[in-house]
């Protein structure tokens, strides 16, 4: 199985010294490979640009697409995809240098700004700025590696991308508390994986084992937890999802274990969150939108029958 | 008779006088000096120019190289031992050197095979490039793409040997029909390679795990040794392309020359670049459904369409520069087009070709960073991405690039230097 | 195969074919025909089958729709609103730009190391030659790369050029240096700069047709005419016309008119200054696009409270464009801003009839002369106004530039060496000095030798500016073939429109030099 991912945005995905790519996006990847073929490490990480992602996905060479993108109508229906839910609910933010004095975007007037090109921020970055009726200098940049020596050299005063990402590349900084993230969050910026259009099969599987992560955190099946829940529980839904009860494995094509195997390689959604890019990482992002819908948040997955 | 004459006549001095020394204006040092540097008022302030800029450059740099520091582990502890004096913090190279060299993704343990293929290569490339080594050892130049093979990408060895067992059938089987005809050879050739290579697929597939070195796929390759990859694949795949393209635009015969042509101006007025993109983005859509091949091997076909346009070019003038008498003689001998291109158009025209070839290859090999461009990580790739973005390496630019122009510098000016060698050589055969 | 002609049965056999000359030819020419067109036919068949099943199909109709995102260096009139066909045409543009610039400054470095390269100096010799090698031996990339990082990284961002002890100052108080770019005054020109125009034009001719007089008068009466009439007919007009403007026109005078009530009607300018800098004033002018007084009053106003425009906490000017006075006064009107420069009749009433507490200072600026620097200024982030050099043109520019030039000196190099000793003998055993020898012996010859590769450089130098996408400086591959490529996924259209611009490009070059090949080839008889 061949997984679009990004060059490199630590938490997310990125090679590791020795070459092993890790992050929450890979989280999902992996455990689509262990739903599907039984084994996590069953996939091939294709890094992609914004400009490479779309084409290597339409022509085959990736099967799946998991880096940072969002849904949007055009997307969806324009350029054929498929996008089979969101992993991270996201909004385009601004990070600037502590010592500019900044406190709002609206104070951006006449800034230079580092935009990721072929992405949607792009867009928004346009619209924003026109409906504030505020000038700006876009400076384009392919990738995010190539955008932090440039924010950090002062060739542009603003960084602007996923608040998410904004995180992600300030923990990478020597001194991360030299910069802010502005309050605005300028956009909605649903963040999914996505197959092409077509093969339907295949997209359900990919979006049923990210609702399986999603549920299974719900409730409350974790990595460590899941051999134990495996044995028979009372709780039906549990038994459905781990496959001890009826047969959605059997509908889906796949073992009667699937959603199980796809936990067992990374944990739930939960989990996968806290290790990648939760509190406790250098990234630090909170849950925010992106708790279950019990807990205040956005996560909702359909349910399991 | 001048000994009589000396003998007879007093006057004439018969021994030789000691020689003088020219005076010391016009010798040594000083005299070089007067003639190569001061010889003018303006060539006295060219000098001190030169000079001045000399002295500036290597103040700058030197107390930065001999100052550098080579053992820390990351940027922030290079600059604390630094305590702001002057030096670099080539710790990077020595932390990183790997990468740089041979990607991130190619399994550590293995890279002898990279380095041993890198040293078979001088060993291959040598017969080609000196004409006076022995001729038999262009065997091992012929041998040299299957071992290459095997070494960098692993996996049984069986796979390059029935490759080459296509090869040497399909030689044999052109030895056998080529007395009929250049073409009825070259068909035979094709059948009995493809029919090789039908059996070796089924014997490669079989013996999966003969002298089996671990495999390593394409998109793992990276670093400096990608750029030597593509540059040295797309060179050798280029060069017959390039022949029969430059035939082909020599030929009478109008349909072929005019495919050639539009061929080569279509290649030639594009920049690489917008090839590369074709490889990453569009290429895709013309395979057929369901095939999709590595981006390196999208890369290779379109970098090596790219020069085998150039270097059909280059074999073009070489064939314009043969003198007529030169195929009028081949005709008069009695041999077809096919021998009298291979036994004495070619040659000949190949010979004067070759300095003009290797510029295109020097060219061609710097042209290979623009893959850093279509997210492909060969050094300047690495550079850009995984290593300046990391946090322990943000801001180290001096160091890194000065290492990648080190790099290329060495590689592409010796095979610069020997192509002018080459020339003059070429020169005194004429004379 | 047999269906090909219709010879005699009993003289034709299928074998001649392949033997016989009379049909090989056309035997092989119909076989590349036939493999050509299967392997069009497949790959077509492949791009139909694979667009369906991806739902896509081939389509220019995007190039009507708003493009939806900005590009930093428009040369033509751009917003995010206008197409994606006028954001090719803006990249285009760029990519001129950047080519033209390249091939001037690779042709001026190249001549001089070429001519270096043969100079009797060993020292400067050797340089040269070290000069060519490095930089022809390594890709441009990496120097385009290098020299971005150079101005990204040694520069100083635009922030050191504030505060009170600001770590960087602009270079004759007019040019900044700055990681994002170099900003320098613009020229703009008012009332009488046409009239300017077309005085020099006028004396570029005259300039040539002395030139022509002279070499008449050379060669028919052999007398020789100074040169010293050449830089007077070239200077002198213009100069003349100039002085006549200024004194004329440029005596008016302007007012600078505030909307404050800060101050007192007809305080001075530095007065004004001070006090605005206490009061947190925070000054945004009305200017007229493209008028001198406008850019005169700006600069007498930059000059004055240039100190203070660095303070941390202090000025931050603005400045707003209209496109005449009378714009320019409404928007002062409905406060859009704060200043604005009128002329000094109307400043008084003008500032009493304001419905907005107004003063005019009493400072009179001059009207200006036909052309006035428009002065660049640190804004709330960045230099504006005046004329922006971005990093990514000067790391593009100076790198082609350099790389290029160390081919253009080896074939600058080989021109000159190509002119045998013996003509330079010839000449000089004619009688003619050093400087004749090289103007009408040596450079002709030379020239026929260097031209055509000089122009294959220039090609070489346009597709190399493609490189830019890495550096994100918006020539066509980084607008047609980045940005819109990009967001609108049409990979192929965009992909071929791309190479169709540069085939143009590098077949017109083609033609241009075949056009110079027959012009300078040698008239034989």
């Amino acid at each position: 199985m061949n997984c679009g991912v990004t060059t490199g945005l630590v938490g997310f995905a990125a090679p590791d010294a020795n070459g092993n790519w890790d992050g929450f996006d890979v989280g999902v990847c992996r455990a689509v490979a262990a739903a599907v073929l039984g084994d996590p490490t069953a996939v091939e990480f294709v890094p992609t640009t914004g400009k490479t992602r779309f084409t290597a996905l339409a022509s085959g060479e990736i099967d799946l697409l998991a880096r940072n993108t969002t849904w949007t109508f055009s997307r969806d229906v324009d350029l054929k995809f498929e996008f089979v839910g969101i992993n991270y609910y996201d909004g385009q933010g601004f990070m600037v240098p502590k010592d500019l004095g900044v406190s709002s975007a609206k104070e951006l007037d006449g800034a230079t700004v580092c935009i990721q090109t072929g992405t949607t921020t792009e867009l928004n970055l346009a619209d924003f700025f026109r409906k504030n009726n505020i000038s700006y200098e876009p400076v384009p940049i392919e990738t995010n590696a190539e955008a932090q020596p440039l924010y950090l050299e002062g060739a542009c005063d603003v960084y602007t991308t996923d608040a998410s990402g904004l995180a992600a590349t300030r923990a990478a900084f020597e001194n991360p508390g030299d910069h802010v993230v502005l309050p605005e969050i300028i956009s909605k910026e649903p963040l999914g994986p996505l197959v092409r259009h077509g093969d339907n099969d295949w997209a359900d599987v990919s979006r049923w084992v990210l609702n399986a992560l999603i549920a299974a955190e719900e409730l409350g099946v974790t990595s460590a937890n899941i051999d134990e829940l495996m044995a028979g529980t009372d709780n039906p839904e549990i038994n459905r999802l781990l496959g001890t009860e009826g047969n959605l494995g059997e509908m889906l094509g796949l073992e009667a274990d699937w959603a199980a195997n796809a936990i067992k390689v990374g944990g739930n959604y939960g989990e996968l969150f806290e290790k990648n890019i939760g509190e406790n990482t250098p990234i630090g992002l909170s849950r925010g939108l992106n708790a279950q819908w019990t807990d205040g948040g956005l996560l909702y997955s359909p349910p399991f029958r | 008779m001048s000994d009589t004459h000396a003998q007879t006549v007093a006057y004439v001095r018969d021994t030789m006088l000691p020689q003088q020394t020219p005076p010391a204006s016009q010798t040594g040092v000083v005299h070089w000096m007067r003639e190569n540097l001061f010889k003018g008022w303006f060539n006295t302030i060219l000098t001190l120019l030169a000079v001045l800029v000399i002295y500036r450059l290597l103040s700058g740099a030197l107390p930065w190289f001999l100052g550098g520091i080579w053992t820390t582990d990351s940027l922030a502890e290079c600059r604390d031992i630094l305590q702001g004096a002057t030096g670099g913090c080539f710790s990077v190279l020595t932390e990183r050197w790997n990468q740089l060299l041979f990607g991130f993704k190619y399994p550590p343990d293995q890279y002898w095979r990279l380095i041993l293929a890198f040293v078979l290569l001088g060993g291959a490339a040598a017969p080609v490039l000196f004409n006076h080594l022995p001729r038999k050892m262009l065997y091992i130049t012929m041998l040299y793409p299957f071992v290459a093979f095997w070494l960098i990408w692993g996996g049984t060895i069986i796979a390059p040997l029935m490759a080459l067992a296509g090869f040497v059938a399909g030689y044999m089987a052109f030895k056998k029909v080529e007395y009929q005809s250049f073409a009825m050879g070259a068909l035979a050739f094709v059948v009995a390679a493809a029919v090789a290579w039908f059996i070796g697929g089924f014997i490669a597939n079989a013996a999966g795990g003969f002298l089996a070195l671990e495999p390593v796929a394409s998109r793992d390759m990276g670093g400096f040794m990608l750029n030597m990859i593509l540059g040295v694949v797309c060179v050798s795949l280029s060069l017959p392309i390039g022949i029969v393209l430059a035939l082909g635009r020599q030929s009478d015969m109008p349909i072929i020359k005019w495919i050639c042509v539009l061929f080569i101006e279509f290649i030639r007025g594009v920049p690489l670049i917008t090839l590369l993109f074709v490889a990453n983005v569009v290429l895709a859509y013309f395979l057929p459904p369901g095939t999709s091949f590595d981006l390196i091997i999208r890369v290779i076909i379109m970098i090596t369409a790219f020069s085998s346009a150039y270097i059909a070019e280059v074999i073009r003038g070489g064939l314009a520069a043969l003198p007529r008498g030169q195929y009028e003689a081949a005709d008069s001998l009695g041999l077809d087009y096919a021998q009298a291109t291979r036994l004495i158009i070619m040659p000949q025209a190949l010979k004067i070709s070759i300095p003009g070839i290797v510029n295109v290859a020097v060219g061609l090999f710097k042209d290979t960073t623009l893959v850093s461009v279509i997210s492909m990580f060969d050094l300047v790739g690495m550079i850009r991405g995984p290593i300046l973005a990391s946090t322990e390496w943000n801001g180290v630019y001096w160091e890194l690039w000065g290492f990648a122009v080190f790099l290329f510098f060495i590689v592409c000016y010796s095979i610069s230097q020997y192509s002018q060698w080459l020339e003059r050589q070429l020169q005194t055969d004429h004379h | 195969m047999s269906s090909l002609s219709d010879p005699p049965a009993e003289l034709f056999r299928l074998s001649q074919l392949i033997n016989d000359t009379r049909y090989r030819s056309i035997t092989f020419q119909f076989i590349a025909l036939i493999l050509l067109i299967v392997a069009m036919a497949y790959l077509g068949l492949n791009l139909v089958q694979n667009l369906t099943a991806a739902g896509l199909n081939i389509s220019y109709g995007f190039l009507g729709e708003p493009s939806g995102y900005d590009i930093n260096q428009t040369l033509v009139d751009y917003t995010s609103q206008s197409t994606h066909w006028r954001a090719a045409v803006v990249g285009v543009l760029n990519t001129l730009l950047v080519a033209v610039l390249g091939c001037i400054m690779a042709t001026i470095i190249g001549v001089f190391v070429g001519v270096l390269r043969l100079s009797n100096n060993w020292l400067v010799r050797k340089l040269m030659s070290i000069y060519v090698e490095i930089f022809r031996n390594v890709p441009v990339l990496i120097w385009i790369l290098i020299i971005f990082f150079v101005m990204t990284a040694s520069m100083p961002g635009p922030r050191s050029f504030r505060g009170e002890d600001a770590s960087a100052s602009m270079v004759l108080d007019s040019i900044a240096f700055t990681s994002q770019g170099v900003f320098t005054p613009g020229v703009v020109g008012g009332f009488g700069a046409g009239l300017l125009l077309l005085v020099v034009i006028a004396s570029i001719i005259g300039v040539v047709a002395y030139g022509r007089h002279v070499k008449k008068k050379l060669f028919d009466e052999g007398k020789v005419l100074p040169g010293w009439p050449r830089f007077v007919i070239l200077f002198a007009p213009a100069l003349l016309v100039y002085a006549a403007i200024s004194v004329t026109v440029g005596a008016s005078k302007h007012n600078l008119v505030v909307a404050t009530d800060l101050v007192q009607p007809g305080v001075s300018l530095s007065a004004f200054s001070d006090a605005a800098i206490e009061g947190k004033f925070r000054p945004v002018y009305c200017l007229v696009e493209g008028a001198t007084e406008s850019a005169t009053a700006k600069a007498a106003w930059l000059n004055t409270s240039a100190m203070d425009m660095r303070n941390p906490g202090g000025l931050k000017m603005k400045t707003e464009y209209f496109a005449s006075q009378d714009a320019a006064k409404a928007g002062f009107d409905a406060g859009e801003c704060n200043m604005i420069s009128l002329p000094a009749g109307d400043a008084t009433a003008a500032a009493a009839a304001s419905d907005t507490p107004a003063v005019a200072l009493s400072d009179q600026i001059r009207n200006g002369a036909p052309l006035a620097l428009d002065q660049t200024y640190l804004g709330n982030f960045r230099f504006t106004d005046g004329i922006t050099v971005r990093g990514s043109l000067i790391a593009l520019w100076f790198a082609l530039s350099i790389y290029t030039a160390a081919f253009i000196a080896e074939n600058v190099r080989a021109g000159i060496l190509a002119v045998s000793k013996g003509q330079t003998e010839a000449a000089a055993s004619l009688g003619l000095r050093p400087g004749r020898i090289m103007n009408l012996v040596v450079l002709p010859q030379a020239l026929r030798v260097i031209i055509p590769p000089l122009i294959s450089q220039y090609l070489n130098l346009t597709k190399n500016s493609s490189l830019a996408i890495a550096v994100g400086y918006m020539d066509l591959t980084g607008t047609l073939g980045g940005i819109t490529l990009n967001q609108t996924g049409r990979a192929i259209e965009c992909v071929l429109l791309l190479m169709l611009f540069y085939l143009t490009i590098s077949l017109a070059i083609s033609a241009l030099m075949n056009v110079y090949n027959n012009a300078v080839k040698l008239k034989e008889r």
